[in-house]
């Protein structure tokens, strides 16, 4: 398993891509949906609603339980990957790539994002 | 619990095979070792390995064994023959299910052995209570937990599977019969049981022999698609066929009348002049069943996509009329589907208004009726 370079990571085992034009993209770790399982239900924000660093806004449902999703930065939501709604388990088979869940806005990020090494040592432990 | 968990004799190998393990009843189990979605359609389709050590084997021997089973526990056990199994439960004095169980006959006619089979997280307790009520019987409970080691190979390749590594008539093997043989030239018993609705086979051994005939099985079903299979899926095969779990659908609170498995006590025991303990409470317990019957188990399939869970309320018009006892998506049917008491005026399927809190969202859900899903012979 190993956590792209170019994304920065939360505790909470979010992803989030470098930003463009305002813009990041944010998902979920492979560390995060193999500890989760066979994801059959994803739940995501909707377009236009704001998400708020280290709150809930979605809900991720596997096989086995229901986990929160947080989100990583706070800011307005501007995509929700359909996708994933239609087949959560794109989750499973490409979470950094086609299993995206949502983009943000960004309005603000808190300062504890983590680098792809410091991500791999948060969950080596 | 502060104590390290129980280890099956094929740890080093689910870690081998990269298998996420998790605690159960005390043990490390393997839970999955790739796709739990994966696991449970190997098992429909083709055929998957599961390792089953931590059920508790209990051993009972003597001139009094039958009589001290038929008094202990619900079912007739002296007319199990030689060679079959019974599946049967042993409850409280007040009728409450301490275990559902599957009890086998080995050993010659004129000298039977019986081993009983309790769920891991009640071992103790149904070896303890098969120990007091012991008592006053010539016969012999020993706990046998170490003694063996068990796999399970399920699913519709399993006979072709097993038939190449055993000289065991498995042709003449009926379902819920066992024999001992010999597999992968090591002794076992051999039985035709399971708990995922597909034809299969458990295979009681010495922990030492387990991994030897792990592989040989591994070995053996590797052109015809068999894997290894973990804990998950195990759950998400025995809700589609249906069959209770203890703790889930089965416990103490309920009697087997209570559960919709009312068959399994027997009232024209003759053994020890029909007296079995919590006979007094089972034949009110029957009544009540027959004259209005509390809550029934149902069927619950998902018209969306959230999956209910266990502990979850089951509501019409408004009201709690039921709980969820256990639910997952169910892989065979692609929808959410759960086993759920209900009142009885909502049991019939079909019922309409029926729905799931799930988190404060009313789910409809269609009521059907159990097993969701069965084999085609």
């Amino acid at each position: 398993m190993s956590n792209p370079q170019q994304l920065r990571y939360s505790k909470e085992h979010e992803w989030l891509s470098a930003v463009e034009d305002g813009v990041a993209t944010i998902g979920i770790t492979e560390h995060a949906a193999n500890a989760l399982g066979d994801i059959v239900y994803v739940q995501l924000p909707e377009v236009g609603d704001t998400v708020t660093a280290g709150e809930t806004c979605g809900e991720l449902e596997s096989t086995k339980s229901v986990s929160d999703l947080y989100a990583p930065v706070t800011g307005e939501v501007v995509a929700a990957n359909q996708d994933v709604v239609d087949d959560p388990s794109l989750v499973n088979s490409a979470p950094f790539e086609g299993g995206w869940l949502f983009k943000v806005r960004l309005a603000g990020e808190p300062d504890d994002l983590l680098t792809a090494d410091e991500y791999t040592a948060f969950t080596a432990g | 619990m502060s104590t390290a968990p129980r280890l099956t004799a094929l740890d080093a190998l689910h870690r081998s095979l990269g298998a996420t393990m998790t605690d159960f009843a005390g043990w490390d189990m393997p839970l999955r070792y790739g796709s739990e979605r994966d696991e449970h359609n190997a098992v429909r389709t083709k055929a998957g390995l599961f390792d089953l050590s931590h059920m508790g084997e209990i051993t009972v021997t003597g001139p009094q064994a039958v009589e001290l089973l038929d008094h202990a526990l619900v079912g007739n056990i002296s007319t199990v023959g030689t060679g079959r199994a019974r599946y049967t439960m042993i409850c409280q004095e007040d009728g409450g299910i301490l275990d559902d169980l599957i009890v086998y006959r080995l050993g010659e006619p004129e000298a039977p052995e019986y081993m009983v089979v309790a769920n891991a997280s009640n071992a103790q307790i149904v070896l303890d209570a098969l120990v007091a009520r012991s008592e006053g019987f010539d016969a012999e409970v020993r706990d046998d937990r170490d003694a063996y080691a068990l796999l399970a190979v399920q699913g519709p390749e399993s006979p072709g599977i097993l038939k190449a590594i055993t000289d065991a008539d498995l042709d003449g093997l009926k379902y819920y019969a066992g024999l001992p043989g010999t597999v992968a030239g090591v002794p076992a018993l051999i039985a035709r049981t399971g708990y995922t609705g597909e034809d299969g086979f458990e295979l009681f051994l010495k922990p030492e022999h387990a991994e030897g005939v792990w592989k040989a099985l591994t070995e053996a079903g590797e052109g015809v698609g068999l894997i290894p299979c973990g804990l998950s899926c195990r759950d998400t095969l025995r809700l589609e066929a249906g069959m209770p779990l203890y703790g889930h659908e089965l416990t103490t609170a309920l009697t087997p009348f209570d559960a919709g498995l009312g068959r399994v006590v027997k009232f024209e025991k003759t053994t020890n002049e029909g007296r079995f303990v919590g006979r007094e409470a089972l034949e009110k317990a029957a009544e009540r069943a027959e004259s209005a019957p509390p809550r029934k188990l149902v069927g619950l399939i998902a018209e969306g996509r959230r999956v209910p869970r266990a502990g979850f309320s089951v509501v019409a018009n408004g009201q709690v009329i039921g709980e969820v006892t256990s639910g997952a998506p169910s892989p065979t049917l692609g929808k959410p589907i759960a086993m759920a008491y209900v009142d009885a005026e909502f049991a019939a399927p079909g019922t309409e208004g029926v729905g799931v809190d799930i988190r404060g969202a009313h789910e409809p859900y269609e009521v059907v009726a159990l097993p969701f899903y069965k084999r085609q012979k």
